[in-house]
């Protein structure tokens, strides 16, 4: 009995609910989860991030690391990179957006399908960098909504880890009436 | 320093075209008007002690304060002979135009387009004269030294 309590316990947390509203499920042992539907969608697309790698520049060798084996994304779901956007729900942004680029990204982003997250990986897609120019997008979220910030030129592998994470929760935190967000206006540049 | 061969026939077939040349350190560098910019590049492409048929680069510099204000920039080489020379033709600010030699060395084409992206300087006779790296609605070219450092574009809008 001790053992299954545990294990529900367990369960329990992982969908975000709390011990001690739990009465039905001792009544019937363990053997049953109950759960808002929302939590228990929300647990998965969590843990089963597609993304899809918008790599532009050099944080692209940072982001082969991380996928990689020696620090491995597919720990948090989140291995498998899907090169349409169609099939993926998560982007990543990697490296600098030039204003003849920044089209692209749009669309992109306004191809996947809903629910749909953003990754700034990089500082040059959080802001722009160093390259306060004529020529660079300061920023992505100038163009599109994006959800996670991860600065650093190039960022370790912990910190784009630790961001997943971050997302993760963000995720788990999510309602219904948050989505869809909708399209991004189209940038004419 | 022996005077080279290639300056030497340039000075002899332009005489009223040639501002100034040097050859530092073997570097041959000839200051020309802009007029017959064309003639002197069929010339050192077609001359048989010269023949210089690979045009390396092409590119425009910004003496802002200068007058004449731009220079373009042609550095050729000549695969029969291993030679090399640089010309500078000079482009005032008040008519930024110079002849194209995309008909004479054909890789002249993205160089032209490149330098008149950035530096605005208009190539007559260029077949596609468009800006490459740019994208069009862009106002204004960014390699000037006037160019504002602080410039935002009104197609992006005030954040970028």
């Amino acid at each position: 009995m001790g053992l299954k309590l545990s294990r529900w316990t367990v369960t329990r947390n992982l969908m975000g609910g709390k011990a001690e509203d739990a009465g039905p499920e001792r009544l019937l042992d363990g053997s049953v989860i109950l759960t808002r539907l929302e939590a228990a969608v929300n647990w998965a697309r969590k843990y089963s991030f597609f993304l899809y790698p918008f790599v532009t520049a050099c944080c692209g060798m940072e982001f082969m690391s991380v996928a990689g084996p020696r620090y491995d994304l597919d720990r948090f779901g989140a291995a498998l990179p899907r090169f349409s956007p169609r099939q993926a729900d998560l982007l990543m942004v990697v490296g600098t957006i030039s204003h003849k680029q920044a089209p692209i990204l749009v669309k992109v982003y306004n191809q996947m399908a809903e629910p749909k997250w953003v990754f700034a990986f990089g500082v040059c897609a959080v802001s722009g960098g160093f390259y306060d120019n004529y020529s660079v997008v300061q920023g992505i979220d100038t163009l599109i909504p994006v959800d996670i910030y991860v600065p650093g030129c190039p960022p370790r592998p912990e910190m784009v880890l630790d961001g997943l994470l971050l997302l993760q929760q963000k995720v788990k935190q999510e309602r219904w009436t948050d989505w869809p967000r909708g399209e991004a206006p189209v940038s004419r540049c | 320093m022996k005077e080279s061969v290639t300056l030497k026939k340039l000075m002899e077939k332009f005489p009223d075209d040639i501002v100034g040349t040097h050859s530092y350190r073997g570097d041959d560098t000839a200051v020309v008007k802009k007029d017959k910019i064309r003639d002197i590049c069929l010339f050192l492409r077609d001359d048989p002690d010269l023949l210089y048929n690979f045009m390396m680069d092409l590119t425009a510099v910004d003496y802002l304060g200068r007058d004449p204000r731009f220079e373009v920039v042609y550095h050729l080489y000549s695969l029969p002979h291993n030679r090399r020379v640089r010309l500078k033709a000079l482009v005032p600010e008040s008519d930024p135009t110079i002849d194209s030699v995309v008909s004479v060395w054909v890789a002249a084409d993205w160089f032209e387009r490149e330098a008149y992206d950035m530096y605005g300087v208009k190539f007559i006779g260029h077949p596609n004269l468009r800006r490459i790296l740019l994208y069009e609605g862009f106002e204004g070219h960014p390699l000037r030294k006037d160019y504002p450092l602080k410039k935002r574009q009104p197609l992006i809008g005030p954040v970028n």
